[in-house]
């Protein structure tokens, strides 16, 4: 039963992690328009030059 | 959306930067009804971000809005315009909603699902076999992470049961904080004396569960009051004041009595005042129902919420803005005891059986237990297992999961639910009373029948080159005409449309402009003809009024307007039951009658006359181009003169009320099950943690089953 002693931290560690994670992404507002972001993703708006018109 | 393409998307040009990140406090809000794809979002901020005078732009799809952070005092009204040329329909929304987040709860409702993972974890452990001290090092592990995340998350529902207990009364969250208080102090003392069984898992999921609808439950209403705060920007809040020689834009509620105010042809009345200058036209539906135009004289008072049919003019106020007729309706309908703050709705009347009945079988229980063994710890034991076991998990997701689902799947259909409990009294309704004017039918410009071929060819190019709603409703009846090439279109705002075809001058707008007619008249060179104002029938009417009787709807109209004009529509649309020329009162009377007899009666009206009746109904619906009084006092709101949502929004209703109550039968199945073993004294953790989780997912999935068509 010793496998406890390092079984036990490591999940609560990856745990919190996520718990971390999780406050961070809340912070940050990433709930505020979740259908908005679904549709961002089809934007190709970072770094190409500008198309031709 | 019935197929609505997206106007702005084909215009999307190319993007420079869009990508705004979040410069500066946002200053600006406004509301965009009709954008729905990435092509949306990328030409409103491709457009709007391009602007000097705008810092950023972002939007926001799922509010459909647009946040901009641009100079406290800037004038929004350019953006709209520039919006509009492209494409999208964009109002001003009053001030930036400040709104209070949700954060709290959903952060609550993370630490919850994380603390109640990691428990579950341990408990596994526990339940496949582990014994003796490392049971005991388990459970200290597990009251070390559920006692305080137990503790902070259940926070809302301990500060609603204390609020409820104070005034002596029970309410749902009584139970829930019972349950989950007497769960962790029950563990922890099994814990302390080595006990087999611990309820950490079952305290986190009950916790996690409960606060999952709630924060659902958050949503909505924050969806709803966001809904009101969209449709009172939909009313004109500027106006145009003329001071001596100049004109300033100015928010309506700073307009005074004794002002003067410049109206464009088609704009509605903001304040009550005095007509100067020459004669006008005005359509005066709103107050009284009649469809025809009324001729007002210099002189003659003007009400707020009148239409102007010709202009420009000016008026000069009476009263200030806080005193007109529109505002003392919008005030007298809100504090109107309507069939919404009588009507209970099924989650609390489901509490009120609820609640007694699970602290009755505890205490039962207890009795029982205490009596037959003598054991009172063991009874004890029993009564809170029975607590924990019955608590109303299922039941406090099972509505708020639905109402989500319905009130979402409705907003998509461009129909806005603005009161809570709209939805359960929608269901119920078996009768639909529709106003005439301006609900089933409205007024369009049309053609004389002299007209020779090549002005109704011109008329067509001028009436098509302006956005305004008195040209715009001549294109429908001119749909089999080519345009003229008219050159040099130029429109002058509020009064007319003017150009020129094959040399010659051509005008279409306002008698009192071009100078020649009266009403509106369309002109060419010296020729002048006059265009007639006749009502017609909305495009969905028929149609919506043959669905609402196929769902076994009885269907009535009731109007303001004369006998011969409601016979003439009601004919139009095959209505049996007219009641025409009534008065406001009369409105009222005639619902709270059908209503003595037993009907539930959804009321569907936009004028100021319906208000009464809309707040007397059973339920009451608006469409979308309604007075901000009628929009105050309907339930659901319909965005534009989408008719069909009436159908759409009566189908959903019952869909969500069908799935509410079989939610209910599915938690009291699984209560039914658990309480007898609760009972008899075999209710374990495990048994707790499955009936938790299966009934709240079971339910979750059900509401998800809530659907928009046939």
């Amino acid at each position: 039963m010793n496998i406890l002693v390092i079984l036990v931290p490591s999940s609560l560690i990856l745990g919190l992690g996520a718990l971390i994670a999780f406050v961070w992404t809340l912070r940050n507002d990433q709930y505020d328009d979740l259908e908005g972001d679904a549709a961002r993703i089809l934007l190709d708006d970072d770094e190409t030059p500008d198309p031709p018109d | 959306m019935t197929g609505a393409g997206c106007s702005g998307c084909a215009a999307a040009g190319p993007v420079t930067g869009a990508a705004a990140e979040r410069p500066g406090l946002p200053t600006h809000e406004l509301i965009l009804p009709t954008i729905h794809c990435s092509g949306c979002i990328r030409s409103v901020e491709t457009l709007l971000n391009a602007r000097p005078d705008i810092a950023s732009a972002r939007v926001n799809l799922s509010r459909k809005r647009v946040v901009i952070s641009a100079a406290p005092d800037a004038d929004p009204a350019p953006w709209v315009s520039a919006l509009a040329g492209i494409g999208f329909e964009a109002h001003e929304a009053r001030g930036v909603t400040s709104e209070k987040k949700d954060d709290g709860l959903v952060l609550r409702l993370g630490i919850a699902g994380f603390a109640m993972m990691n428990v579950m974890l341990l408990s596994v452990a526990v339940w496949s076999g582990a014994t003796d001290s490392t049971r005991d090092f388990l459970h200290w592990i597990a009251a070390a992470i559920a006692l305080p995340a137990a503790l902070y998350c259940a926070q809302p529902f301990f500060v609603s049961a204390w609020s409820a207990l104070r005034v002596r009364r029970l309410n749902m969250d009584v139970p829930i904080s019972l349950a989950i208080l007497l769960a962790s102090g029950l563990s922890l003392y099994e814990t302390m004396v080595g006990g087999e069984y611990a309820y950490f898992d079952a305290a986190l999921a009950l916790t996690f569960f409960l606060l999952g609808g709630r924060v659902l439950e958050t949503r909505m209403r924050r969806a709803a009051r966001s809904a009101a705060a969209d449709l009172a920007a939909l009313e004109p809040n500027r106006v145009t004041r003329v001071d001596g020689e100049t004109r300033a834009n100015c928010p309506v509620d700073e307009v005074r009595a004794g002002d003067t105010l410049w109206l464009a042809a088609g704009s509605r009345v903001p304040v009550d005042g005095l007509l100067l200058g020459q004669a006008a036209q005005v359509d005066r539906s709103a107050l009284t129902g009649e469809s025809d135009a009324i001729e007002v004289a210099e002189g003659d008072v003007l009400t707020a919420g009148d239409v102007m049919l010709s202009g420009p003019v000016t008026l000069r106020t009476t009263v200030d803005a806080s005193g007109s007729t529109l505002r003392r309706l919008i005030q007298l309908a809100s504090v109107a005891e309507g069939a919404r703050s009588r009507y209970t709705s099924l989650a609390s009347r489901a509490a009120g059986v609820y609640a007694p009945l699970v602290h009755g079988l505890s205490f039962a229980a207890f009795l029982g237990w205490a009596y037959a063994t003598g054991d009172i710890y063991y009874a004890l034991t029993i009564a809170i297992a029975t607590l924990i076991i019955t608590c109303p998990c299922a039941l406090g997701l099972a509505v708020p999961a639905v109402s989500t689902v319905a009130t979402g799947r409705l907003f998509r259909a461009g129909v806005l639910v603005k009161s809570e409990t709209a939805l359960e009294r929608l269901a119920e309704v078996d009768t639909v009373v529709f106003d005439k004017t301006g609900t089933l039918s409205d007024s369009a410009l049309v053609s004389g029948t002299d007209m020779p071929d090549d002005a109704l060819a011109v008329l067509k190019a001028l009436a098509r080159a302006s956005n305004h709603p008195l040209s715009r409703s001549v294109l429908p009846a001119l749909a089999g005409i080519t345009a003229a090439d008219v050159t040099g279109i130029s429109e002058h705002r509020g009064a007319g449309i003017k150009g020129a075809y094959n040399g010659v001058d051509v005008a279409l707008g306002d008698a009192g402009w071009i100078g020649q007619g009266r009403g509106t008249v369309l002109q060419i060179g010296t020729q002048t003809y006059p265009l007639a104002r006749r009502e017609r029938a909305l495009p969905e009417a028929a149609e919506t009024i043959r669905n609402l009787r196929a769902m076994g709807l009885g269907v009535h109209m009731l109007t303001g307007d004369s006998l011969a004009n409601a016979d003439r529509m009601a004919a139009q649309l095959d209505v049996d039951n007219v009641h025409a020329a009534v008065s406001p009162e009369m409105k009222q009377t005639l619902i709270h009658d059908l209503q003595a007899e037993g009907r539930k009666v959804l009321m569907v009206g936009d004028g100021l006359n319906d208000t009464l009746a809309l707040t007397q109904a059973w339920a009451s619906i608006a469409p979308g181009t309604a007075l901000e009084a009628s929009q105050n006092a309907a339930d659901v709101v319909l965005l534009g003169q989408r008719l069909s949502g009436i159908g759409t929004v009566l189908y959903i209703a019952r869909s969500a009320r069908r799935r509410i109550l079989e939610n209910f039968a599915l938690a009291a199945l699984y209560n039914m099950i658990a309480i007898p073993l609760a009972l008899a004294g075999f209710a374990t953790p495990l048994m707790a943690a499955l009936a938790m989780s299966t009934s709240s997912l079971t339910v979750t999935l059900n509401a998800l089953r809530t659907r928009a068509a046939p």
